[in-house]
Formats: structure tokens, C-alpha cells, sequence
């Protein structure tokens, strides 16, 4: 029988299997930041031993740092104190560090594909679930705990046991206004906030096929929003096109030699998946999510279920109070009053691109307060060299520096309680972007439109 | 053995941001996280303690957290499971849980057990008519007793898990001891 392409990349990286299945599984590559790897330093302080292969283990600030004024010291005693902690830790192990400053610096997930440092066939892991966002070069990507960022700082290795394989594939074309976003936030309120977990999931089909490099990052950025472990897309030539030539992808004779083994990572034929799911892309609108988790979304024309569809009304009352809505009612022409885009789903230089384009010549409605947050210094030079920032500007937006910004919360950058705030991250629960903060899920043109519009409103009225 | 009586919340989907938000997790220590669990339903309006609170109801206690499915879910933060420990919980029992929460437990000394639906409910009814009800758990049998009702429940945990639980091993300790099997993997090994 064939092999998936994820079973050829996670037997390639056992270095032993214990008794009962568990795998030490080795990895390729290592990505910390602030929040999660304090005390897995500490533990390797505490044991009095190295990083065993630090040049495998990449830094970043992200999580806790502020988005205006980042040359000036952080104000917040906590969160500079997380930061500069990162900084000591990095130094005394000799870690590389993407600090505040740097020009790498940015959110993990972003800064790892922009630099090269993503490559199909490896296996990355960082103490954060959305590290599955690198899975769309081909790559087993997974999010780990920081007992588990310990073991990787003490040894490369995790222990892990394998998981089961999902495949969700994606079949013909995608209408006009529906992005990436849509697809998987359309996936994930098919099979719940819970149908993948055990899973790890490839995304294949034609539409994905079709899909960029940064639109297939958002698709797989989510996979944990429906539990699955990570996702994963096979790389083809818009991969190896993306790869080639970045700061830490292979030159030369040595790309071609990569080339040739990256081209071997696909599954057979016959290949066997413990779960399968086709949908047609065509049965896709732009989405948008009305509860408090990221399964609870629907067509931007679609009602919210009423009391009588649902299994578990106890949960659902408890989410739609908390939204503020009621259950059968519509979305469309609902009032907002923030629009966040951002985040490790949605803050490339393709997201800031279509943003500018369509809001060139609109102006933000009045009562919303609009945020952009790019996702790394990278892109925010790039959206600034390219006049994007002229262009949120003049529509009434802000671009601001890197980080993770309202995604979560953690800096000053939060929504007030009880407003309703469209987003393009990844996660709506209670509090997630502030304590009473009601967050709404979509696209980054869905949520431009809503900006213009000052409701919910569907994209595809204001296209051409 | 562990018996104790237990503490329900019979919410499903409960995320890691409702466990431990965000704005706490800026120390860099694992101590200290449990008087922040469940933060944001515990206390209303920032500090006021909400009396409708399971966690604020001197009614429930114990060394058991009886949760709905899907338990943990969201993020891969370790300082759930700090903190629901820390809060002095030693098992928590759901349907289902969240990969990755599981693992962090698990590494943690925070055992989750994973009964069926109709076990769970068994639990939460128990609990509601009293709330003295204990629970017994073994993890060297693998099993769960509701003491009210005398069902029993055989739970599965990864063997080397379970082995690490019984013994007090540690995963680092075992990885420090493959060093030189990884060093040799490593030299087969080529990243690109
Ligand atoms: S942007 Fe949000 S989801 Fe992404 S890494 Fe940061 S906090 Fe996590």
C-alpha cells in the first residue's frame, strides 16, 4: 500500500518508537517566542544542561509586544519584562533572535515562510497551535506545549504519538469575493470545533491546488480550529516558487537537490486515509462566524440556526447571549464597531494588497475603528513601499507595526466589552480579543467591506 | 487511587482562553496561575467574585474537574493545565478532549480521563443530587468509579504515559538518555 505524504515525511523524522506507539520524532525546525518558552528555559536551567542544537531553534516577539511606537521601551512592567526575558534566554543559549528591532521580526508564523525558513519535508514544531500555518509548504507543522518546547531546546526531539489522517479535499472553482478564508472557515462549521481532533489533515482538490502560497497558509493556519493536530497541503510548483531564492532557502546546486526530493512529497494513489470528506467549491460564499467558537459560522446570506437545530442548547444559549444575538436571526445589516485585520491567518503582503485595492477611494463608516496589523516588518516595509499605507490611510485605516496584536489580546490592543469587532483572525472565543469582546470571523475583504459599511454586509455587492 | 468528590461544569467546547485568558499569561514562571482559572467567569466586571460560579460556590469541591466535551480546545497553552493543577485538581474528566491539552496535562501530573457521554452524565447527574458524591479513580487499573451509582468506567492512557505518571519519569531525562541515538539519526539526516 502507498504512503500519504504524511506518513512519508513523519517516518523519515522517527529516531525511535517506544512501546505502545509512541514515536521519537526529530525536528528539522523550532520557532519560540515570548509566552511560551520562559519556563522551558528555566528547565533546562534547572538540569544545568545546553540547547542541544541551538542554530535549530529561531526567536521571534510577537505575542506581547506593542503595535505603535515599538523603538520606545514597552510600557507595560509584564510584558517587557516576557520580552526582555526572550532576549537573555536567546543570548545565554545562543539562539537566534528575530527581536523587536529586528527587520525579520514578526508574528512566528509569518516571518518562518517569508524567510525561507519553512520547507516542504520537514518537520516544525513552536509552542503556539497555529504553527499548522506551515504545513502549507508540504511540511508536518504542529503546535506543542512548553514542557514540550523543553524537550525540543534539550534534545531536537519530541515525543509524539502519530496521529490519525484526515483528507478534506476541495473540488472546481471558487465564486468571486471567496477567499481562502472562506473555504476553511466553511470546512470548519461543517465538521464542528471538534471533527479533527486526533487527525492530522492534507487539504487537496482543485481548488486548493489553485490557491497561492498565502492563501493556502490560511487554510491551514486553522486546522487547529477544528481540533486537527495541523494541516497540510503537497508541494507543487507554486511551492517551489515561493521557496526559491528567500534568505534561507537553498542556493544553487543545493536547491536542485532539494528540488528532487521536495518533488517525491505527494501521497500514492493508494494510499489509505482513516476519515475523507469532499465538498464543492462552488457551494461556497463568503463566511462569516456568529458564536464563540470558529465551527459556529455561516454564509454571509444565511441565518444564524434556530433553537430547534441545534443539539446542545444549553452551549448555544450561553454563546448567543454572549454575542448578543438571537437564535434564526440574520447577519446581514448588523451594526459593528471594530474591524481587526491581522493575525498569523490573515496579515500577509497578499491580505494588505487586496484590502488596499478595494478600499481605494472608500472611506471607513464613522462609528468603526479600524486596526491593521501587518504581519511582520517585512511586509509592513513592503505594504509601505508599495503607498498601501496611503491608501488605508486616506480610508480612514491605520497601519501599524507587527505582532499579534487583538488576535489575542495580550498588549493594549483590545476590543471594548460587548462591541462587536469583524476580524480576520482565527478565533472567536469569549474574551479572546478582550474581556466581552464579540468577535466576528471573516475574509479580509469581508471585513474591509464591513469597515466601509459599518454592518455586516456582503463583499460581493461592492465588487465591480 | 485518588477518591474525591468533584467539581461540574457541564459546558462544552470550554477553550483555553475561557481556562486561562490571555492577559495572564505574562509571567514567566508555572506558579501562580490558579487563582486565575476561569478568570473571566469567576469574577464579573474585573474583580467582583460572580456567586454563580461553580468555582465560587463553597457547595462544590474536590480534586476532580468534570467538564463537557471537548475540553481545552484552542490554544497549545501549557498554563491551562498550570493552572487548573495549580488550582488543585489532580484529574479532569470530560467525553472528549483537546489533543494538544491532553498532552500538556498529562506532562504536567494532571491526569484527563476520557469516559463515554453517557458515563459523564452519569457524573453530573450524581453531582447535582449531591453534591458530596465521590468519585474513585485508579490509574494503575485505568478505571473511574462513580461511588453513587458503583458504574465503573476503564479509561485508555498512552502506556508510556502511564508509565511516567506511576513512576515520576520524565521525558527529558529519557530523551537526554537517546542523545547519542539522536546524534546518529542526525548524521543520516539531511534538512534542507
Ligand atoms: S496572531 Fe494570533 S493566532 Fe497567530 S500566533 Fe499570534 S496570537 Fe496566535
Amino acid at each position: 500500500m502507498g504512503k500519504t505524504l504524511f506518513d512519508k515525511i513523519w517516518d523519515a523524522h522517527v529516531v525511535h518508537t517506544l512501546e505502545g506507539g509512541t514515536d521519537v520524532l526529530y525536528i528539522d525546525k523550532h520557532f519560540i517566542h515570548e509566552v511560551t518558552s520562559p519556563q522551558a528555559f528555566d528547565g533546562l536551567r534547572k538540569r544545568h544542561i545546553q540547547v542541544f542544537r541551538p542554530n535549530q531553534t529561531v526567536a521571534t516577539a510577537d505575542h506581547n509586544v506593542p503595535t505603535i511606537n515599538q523603538h520606545l521601551p514597552i510600557n507595560d512592567p509584564l510584558s517587557r519584562h516576557q520580552v526582555e526575558t526572550l532576549t537573555r534566554n536567546c543570548e545565554a543559549f545562543g539562539v537566534p533572535l528575530y527581536g523587536l528591532g529586528h527587520p525579520y521580526q514578526g508574528i512566528v508564523h509569518v516571518i518562518g515562510p517569508e524567510l525561507g525558513i519553512t520547507k516542504p519535508g520537514m518537520t516544525i514544531v513552536c509552542g503556539d497551535s497555529h504553527t499548522s500555518t506551515h504545513g502549507a509548504f508540504g511540511a508536518i507543522a504542529f503546535g506543542i506545549g512548553t514542557s514540550q518546547v523543553e524537550q525540543v531546546l534539550s534534545s531536537q526531539c519530541v515525543l509524539q504519538a502519530k496521529p490519525m489522517k484526515m483528507r478534506i479535499s476541495v473540488e472546481g472553482q471558487l465564486k468571486e469575493g471567496v477567499l481562502s478564508k472562506d473555504i476553511i472557515l466553511y470546512i470548519i462549521s461543517k465538521l464542528t470545533a471538534s471533527g479533527g481532533t486526533g487527525y492530522f489533515v492534507e487539504y487537496a482538490g482543485s481548488a486548493i491546488r489553485s490557491l497561492s502560497m498565502e492563501a493556502r497558509m490560511t487554510i491551514c493556519n486553522m486546522s487547529i480550529e477544528m481540533g486537527a493536530r495541523g494541516g497540510m497541503i503537497a508541494p507543487d510548483e507554486t511551492t517551489f516558487a515561493y521557496v526559491k531564492g528567500r534568505e534561507f532557502a537553498p542556493q544553487g546546486p543545493a536547491y536542485e537537490e532539494a528540488l528532487a526530493y521536495w518533488q517525491t512529497l505527494y501521497t500514492d494513489e493508494d494510499a489509505h486515509f482513516d476519515a475523507e470528506y469532499v465538498f464543492d467549491a462552488a457551494d461556497i460564499e463568503p463566511m462569516i462566524t456568529y458564536g464563540t467558537n470558529p465551527g459556529m459560522g455561516i454564509g454571509i446570506t444565511g441565518h444564524i440556526p434556530g433553537m430547534d437545530e441545534v443539539e446542545n442548547k444549553v452551549n448555544y444559549e450561553k454563546s448567543l447571549h454572549y454575542m448578543g444575538l438571537d437564535p434564526g436571526q440574520e447577519l446581514l445589516g448588523k451594526r459593528i464597531e471594530h474591524v481587526f485585520i491581522g493575525s498569523c491567518t490573515n496579515s500577509r503582503i497578499e491580505d494588505l494588497r487586496l484590502v488596499a485595492e478595494f478600499l481605494q477611494g472608500k472611506t471607513k463608516s464613522d462609528h468603526v475603528q479600524a486596526m491593521i496589523i501587518p504581519g511582520s516588518k517585512q511586509v509592513e516595509l513592503q505594504a509601505r513601499r508599495e503607498g498601501l499605507d496611503k491608501i488605508f490611510e486616506a480610508a480612514g485605516f491605520f497601519l501599524r507595526e507587527p505582532g499579534c496584536s487583538a488576535c489575542l489580546g495580550m498588549n493594549e490592543d483590545k476590543i471594548p466589552a460587548g462591541e462587536y469587532c469583524v476580524s480576520t483572525s482565527n478565533r472567536n472565543f469569549e474574551g479572546r480579543q478582550g474581556p466581552g469582546a464579540r468577535t466576528m470571523l471573516a475574509s479580509p475583504l469581508t471585513a474591509a467591506a464591513c469597515a466601509i459599511a459599518g454592518k455586516i454586509v456582503d463583499v460581493r455587492e461592492y465588487l465591480n | 487511587m485518588l477518591q474525591s468528590t468533584a467539581v461540574p461544569i457541564p459546558i462544552e467546547d470550554i477553550d483555553t482562553d475561557q481556562i486561562i485568558p490571555a492577559r495572564f499569561l505574562k509571567a514567566t514562571s508555572r506558579e501562580g496561575f490558579g487563582e486565575n482559572l476561569f478568570r473571566d467567569w469567576r469574577y464579573s466586571k474585573g474583580d467582583v467574585p460572580n456567586p454563580d460560579f461553580i468555582l465560587n460556590n463553597p457547595t462544590y469541591q474536590g480534586q476532580i474537574l468534570v467538564a463537557g466535551k471537548n475540553f481545552g480546545c484552542g490554544s497549545s497553552r501549557e498554563h491551562a493545565a498550570w493552572s487548573i493543577y495549580d488550582a488543585g485538581f489532580k484529574v479532569v474528566v470530560s467525553s472528549f478532549f483537546a489533543d494538544i491539552f491532553k498532552g500538556n496535562a498529562l506532562n504536567n501530573g494532571l491526569l484527563p480521563v476520557t469516559v463515554s457521554p453517557a458515563f459523564l452524565d452519569g457524573m453530573f447527574k450524581s453531582i447535582e443530587q449531591n453534591p458530596n458524591a465521590t468519585f474513585t479513580v485508579s490509574l494503575e487499573d485505568q478505571t473511574i468509579r462513580n461511588d453513587s451509582t458503583g458504574a465503573t468506567f476503564s479509561f485508555d492512557i498512552n502506556a508510556y504515559k502511564k508509565m511516567c505518571l506511576l513512576n515520576g519519569y520524565d521525558d527529558i531525562d529519557f530523551l537526554l538518555s537517546l542523545k547519542d541515538k539522536i546524534a546518529a539519526f542526525e548524521k543520516q539526516q539531511v534538512i534542507y
